[in-house]
């Protein structure tokens, strides 16, 4: 008996630690939407009021009537940019890494290591030049300008080539006897094969896209061309005193990329495992 | 791999390959040539190019010595030092839990992972509010068990801790996964013989559990050095470096010379400083680890 009470209290315990640990992360996403449901005065309360007396929509109405920018042209800009920044960072990396997994050259392995020493660098070096490069190419303030750096992908074709070597030989060679080129080869037996890879790839690029802060803020200056990120972190002092509709504005930033993590969260995961990336 | 004549080996190497290829040279290659060579020019971006000139290793000396160095250098190693001990304590801890079978187990890390997804601007944008001093989340919370606490953001004694805070909650969902495979991987055989010698729980974590996975603690540290001394969405929102410069960070300081004053070559030479104290700190894990780290099992 005694044993067994032990037991339940040692489960007890676990349960309210698990409990704590989750209402710690969640609290602050609680806070945020119910301070989006409130008006000026409400959400300065004491004591707290979780579910809002009067609750308005009044933060979510401004965030979409500012003077100066508009949210709704940012969301959109943000997944045009996501989705165009994804294709090329995949694609590049994919088709190196065939080329790296599959296709022996001379120097292959050198050219290789010099992918492998770029992953040293951190972007802090490279982030003065690249703008530097762009606005010499005139490329500044352009969607073009902020998705070509991401061509230079050296992690996503490290990734994706050992994925690629992990494909058995013997399905590629087979395809040629039926006459098909290494295009072919490529799109049509090499990117199904990898698929988990790709999709894992493909979610975090696009992620990292949507979320990324630092780049569009330099790169793109006219406001009409701005992504979310940029506008709310604007948004952020201009509203100092209004936090119903910074809250409102931190919802409608963080709902898509929540809703597609959660569709697809079994591919996320997968790249926490595979190479412990951001 | 076998590959026949006609099967246009050379066309797909140069096609496939050169994207990729483009994009490191010009993106990575170049441009730390180029920073390397800005770092010794006085450059200002709103003066044409063919002014810029050769100023040998002004730059570095000027910030090296330079009274805002010493500060922005202990603001950024005050985050590292907070951050990295409670970072790998707190996501030690939530592997450990999901490493446990029990009900709502999928829910716990779907609730654990989210702040990760959430992007540093949102999550910056809801700590703010958060940490505000009378009406915010933490301060009222304080305020029931009887504790008065600070104006976290604009007190520049506290402004790191609230950073910092923020900083955990966001990012041990996305640690813990990490450790959470290292604990799979453990072999079941240690804690049946630990059983068989009756070993109490505490004493599994610290004699087995701990030790197989400093490999992936290690790789820990040293991942949270390469971005903590990088850190910068957190500060440059919550904060902006104030109040009165108390949060001040590399990156912020690399960011405000070369994008709101222009000045690319000192920003330059900045960033290599910071460069170099990167590599110097990983150096030092690296000859560290062999103290503490168990590639044994």
């Amino acid at each position: 008996m005694r044993k067994q009470g032990k037991k339940i209290i040692r489960s007890i315990v676990f349960y309210v630690l698990i409990a704590l640990v989750m209402l710690i992360t969640i609290l602050p996403f609680l806070w945020m939407i119910s301070s989006s449901f409130k008006g000026q005065e409400a959400i300065r309360t004491i004591p707290i009021k979780w579910i809002p007396e009067h609750p308005t929509i009044e933060g979510y109405q401004r965030v979409f009537h500012m003077q100066g920018f508009s949210f709704a042209r940012a969301s959109m800009n943000s997944l045009i940019l996501a989705v165009l920044s994804t294709i090329v960072a995949v694609m590049s990396a994919a088709m190196a890494a065939f080329v790296f997994a599959k296709i022996p050259f001379k120097g292959s392995g050198k050219v290789f290591f010099m992918y492998l020493a770029t992953m040293m660098i951190p972007g802090t070096v490279t982030m003065v030049p690249n703008y530097i490069i762009l606005r010499t190419m005139g490329l500044l303030d352009t969607y073009t300008g902020l998705i070509l750096p991401s061509l230079a992908n050296a992690f996503g074709v490290f990734l994706m080539r050992q994925s690629m070597m992990g494909v058995n030989d013997a399905y590629l060679e087979s395809a040629f006897l039926d006459g098909a080129s290494l295009y072919k080869i490529f799109f049509f037996i090499m990117l199904p094969m990898v698929l988990p890879t790709l999709a894992t790839m493909t979610l975090l690029s696009f992620m990292g896209s949507w979320n990324s802060y630092l780049w569009p803020l330099i790169v793109l200056t006219s406001t009409d061309k701005q992504t979310l990120q940029v506008v709310l972190g604007n948004m952020n002092s201009m509203y100092k005193n209004n936090e119903h509709v910074l809250m409102a504005g931190a919802v409608l930033t963080i709902l898509p990329i929540l809703i597609v993590y959660l569709v697809s969260q079994r591919y996320v995961d997968q790249g926490i495992s595979v190479g412990g990336l951001k | 791999m076998y590959i026949p004549k006609n099967a246009g080996k050379k066309r797909t190497i140069a096609v496939f390959l050169l994207p990729s290829i483009i994009g490191v040279i010009c993106f990575c290659l170049l441009p730390i040539a180029a920073s390397l060579l800005f770092s010794v020019m006085d450059y200002d971006l709103l003066r044409p190019m063919n002014t810029m000139t050769f100023v040998k290793m002004d730059n570095y000396r000027r910030i090296l010595t330079g009274r805002e160095f010493p500060k922005v250098l202990l603001h950024t190693l005050t985050y590292l030092g907070l951050y990295l001990p409670l970072i790998l304590l707190t996501s030690v801890s939530e592997a450990l839990i999901l490493n446990k079978t029990f009900k709502g187990h999928g829910l716990f890390r779907t609730v654990c992972y989210t702040p990760v997804i959430t992007s540093w601007v949102a999550a910056a944008v809801v700590w703010q509010w958060v940490l505000s001093g009378k009406y915010g989340l933490l301060n009222q919370m304080l305020a029931v068990v009887g504790i008065q606490g600070p104006a976290w953001l604009s007190s520049p004694k506290w402004a790191m801790v609230g950073v910092v805070m923020a900083a955990i909650w966001k990012d041990t969902g996305y640690y813990a996964l990490m450790v959470l495979a290292a604990l799979k991987s453990i072999d079941t055989k240690y804690y049946e013989a630990a059983d068989i010698d009756g070993a109490s729980g505490f004493k599994k974590l610290t004699s087995i559990t701990l030790p197989l996975i400093t490999p992936t603690l290690f790789l820990l540290v040293v991942i949270n050095i390469i971005y903590g001394l990088q850190v910068f969405d957190s500060v440059l929102i919550m904060t902006n470096g104030g109040p009165g410069g108390a949060t001040t960070v590399f990156l912020e300081r690399i960011y405000k010379y070369a994008f709101k004053q222009y000045k690319m070559g000192l920003a330059s030479a900045y960033s290599w400083i910071l460069f170099a104290l990167i590599l110097a700190f990983t150096a030092v894990q690296f000859y560290l680890q062999k103290k503490w780290v168990n590639y044994d099992a």
